[in-house]
């Protein structure tokens, strides 16, 4: 079974079809990319998994749950874990609490715990922490713990995203555009970074308009133009297939696709 | 380490206050007090999720009230009412927030203006019978506390402050927990938040209900402290003042918001006094045969003037308060060393393994 399964997915703003019946199935353990023009849909089909939209018709399923219509941190409890296109940190706090930000739906402490500080609050804040701190590490910030977040580089800022959405520990992690902003050595570290996500046996479904970084990283592509699916394979064929060329170039012409990858 | 040193001197220093001033000037500490558990409450609303509540004083009056009336009509005593003064207060504020949690910034705020003035003119008509209108209720008992009468200013000092303390070391706590994080992240990026997985809605009823408990709660030592209380006294400045308290000392700052409280409530009383420093400076000069004629006996009637100019200065140059919240500490030295030793405790038994296994 997909751990994740859109069926003739549907979204319509007003007179515009953003998306229109798109249907792809994530088997676990894949590092899936979306990719298409600007403007294709991309984030909004992301945005209906995660919940942020209600889908007009047809269903996300991901472990055998049907998400439509579930709250966006119900979904993330569940194991749905993403990234923003545009950076969304919490600019004020340290990186640490960011990453806690993350953690805090696998605690159970409320408020009069934390007035009381019982044993079992101390102790889940400590474990918080730690956990935390690992994935700072996981990620290569762990000397930035205490660092304010929107002092960090652009580059850092989207890891730090990352590390946000792994400390939900979810099954499924969705990156919309991780490598935007980000200078050669950091792409190349950012690959590294998802190839051992993927060795944590967390499966990854990705936005990119990097191709040498979809190339590298993913295993499976699906390619969505104008809200509908017009491709789906492998790397090596979503290359040489004319109707992406077309997409991204609006040309026939098959050289100059080709430099394109 | 050398903050808390300080901050221990202040505290001395006002728990002792009493014996050297008048009742006139312990009432003044007082009603900082007050004001600044008011402001307190609203500063988990206001500064540490961010939601613009100008209401405040609604949760207030509710407390007050219930106090008045189960004093009153029940001879319940004073103390007594106080958890469930808050309790009422807290089901008051969950029942008139929840519909209303999802706006942000102005039209909550405008919103939250409607609360106050609906509470008020309730209370006003009588409603059910119980609030006794536009005079309000009278002939509220003073508190027993241990079996001792509080009835003077300096005893109604340490009610005030003595709750004050405990306020403070509760909310110190809240704030530095998974509570107070995740009411600062849904301030920050309400969408971030919920896609991190944290149930904004839940959170902001949340802010808002611990917020008016407590509100309730400094409405009973409001009750026991008048004796008589009438919808006047809740009305929409004093959400205003309780607005401008936290704005001005810091929102999300606890030691900010106690300062806001001294400057908001004691500036004034002090400008009162300004006649008499007019008069030294006269003085002064006319020894050295120079006359003054120079009076500031009035300008506590320019206090708001004053205020009003400081408020736009502040938001210019010093947008988060005087005081705004310091980042919060964590012990990562401490964890980091327990994880160094897990790990190699860890890696020692791997070993331990490997050689056994041939």
């Amino acid at each position: 079974m997909s751990l994740l399964k859109l069926e003739k997915l549907v979204k319509d703003f007003g007179g515009l079809r953003a998306v229109d019946e798109v249907s792809f199935a994530v088997e676990a353990g894949d590092i899936f990319g979306l990719i298409g023009p600007n403007g294709a849909g991309k984030t909004t089909v992301f945005n209906l998994i995660t919940g942020n939209y209600v889908p007009n018709k047809g269903k996300v399923i991901f472990d055998g749950q049907v998400l439509n219509g579930l709250a966006p941190n119900k979904i993330v409890t569940l194991g749905v874990a993403r990234t923003f296109q545009t950076i969304r940190l919490f600019k004020a706090l340290s990186a640490l609490e960011n990453v806690l930000a993350g953690c805090h739906c696998r605690m159970k402490s409320g408020s009069i715990a934390a007035m009381l500080k019982t044993p079992f609050q101390k102790r889940e804040e400590k474990e918080a922490i730690q956990l935390a701190l690992a994935e700072l590490d996981f990620v290569g910030l762990g000397d930035d713990a205490d660092t304010r977040s929107d002092s960090l580089s652009y580059g850092n800022q989207r890891l730090l995203e990352i590390a946000r959405a792994l400390a939900t520990q979810p099954k499924l992690l969705i990156l919309d555009e991780p490598a935007g902003g980000m200078n050669e050595q950091e792409t190349d570290a950012l690959i590294e970074i998802i190839a051992r996500i993927k060795a944590r046996g967390i499966t990854v479904l990705l936005i990119e308009h990097d191709m040498s970084l979809v190339m590298q990283a993913c295993e499976k592509l699906v390619v969505i133009e104008y809200g509908r699916k017009i491709a789906e394979g492998l790397p090596e064929e979503i290359k040489v297939n004319k109707k992406v060329i077309e997409a991204y170039l609006g040309t026939d012409d098959e050289e100059e696709g080709e430099a394109c990858f | 380490m050398k903050r808390n040193i300080i901050y221990l001197l202040l505290a001395l220093l006002l728990a002792v206050s009493p014996a050297f001033l008048n009742a006139y000037w312990v009432d003044v500490l007082n009603n900082v007090g007050m004001y600044a558990l008011l402001a307190l409450s609203l500063n988990l609303i206001l500064g540490h999720a961010g939601l613009f509540h100008m209401g405040h004083a609604a949760f207030y009056a509710v407390g007050a009230y219930t106090t008045a009336i189960l004093n009153t009509s029940f001879d319940i005593p004073v103390l007594w009412t106080m958890p469930l003064a808050g309790l009422i207060a807290g089901l008051f504020a969950l029942m008139v927030a929840r519909p209303i949690i999802h706006l942000r910034g102005d039209y909550l705020l405008i919103v939250t203006i409607g609360f106050v003035e609906i509470v008020r003119i309730a209370l006003i008509n009588n409603v059910f019978g119980i609030t006794g209108g536009a005079n309000g209720i009278f002939g509220i008992d003073r508190p027993y506390l241990f079996g001792f009468k509080i009835r003077k200013p300096h005893e109604f000092f340490y009610l005030i402050w003595g709750f004050m303390a405990v306020t403070v070391f509760l909310f110190h706590r809240l704030e530095n927990s998974r509570f107070g994080r995740a009411l600062n992240f849904l301030r920050e990026d309400d969408v971030a938040a919920e896609g991190s997985g944290i149930n904004t809605t839940y959170y902001k009823l949340i802010a808002f209900v611990i917020g008016a408990v407590w509100a309730g709660m400094v409405g009973t030592i409001y009750a026991a402290k008048m004796t008589i209380i009438a919808p006047e006294s809740f009305n929409f400045w004093e959400s205003v003042v309780m607005f401008m308290i936290v704005i001005l000392g810091g929102a999300g700052s606890i030691r900010g918001v106690i300062l806001g409280a001294f400057l908001v409530i004691g500036l004034p009383e002090i400008f009162r006094g300004m006649g008499t420093i007019s008069d030294l400076i006269n003085s002064l000069f006319s020894s050295f045969g120079v006359t003054l004629s120079l009076d500031f006996s009035n300008f506590s009637k320019a206090r708001m003037l004053i205020f009003g100019a400081a408020m736009v200065i502040m938001m210019i140059f010093r947008n988060a308060g005087l005081l705004p919240p310091l980042p919060r500490k964590y012990p990562l030295k401490k964890i980091r060393e327990e994880m160094r030793i897990r790990e190699e405790v860890r890696i020692r038994e791997e070993m331990k393994i490997g050689e056994e296994m041939p």
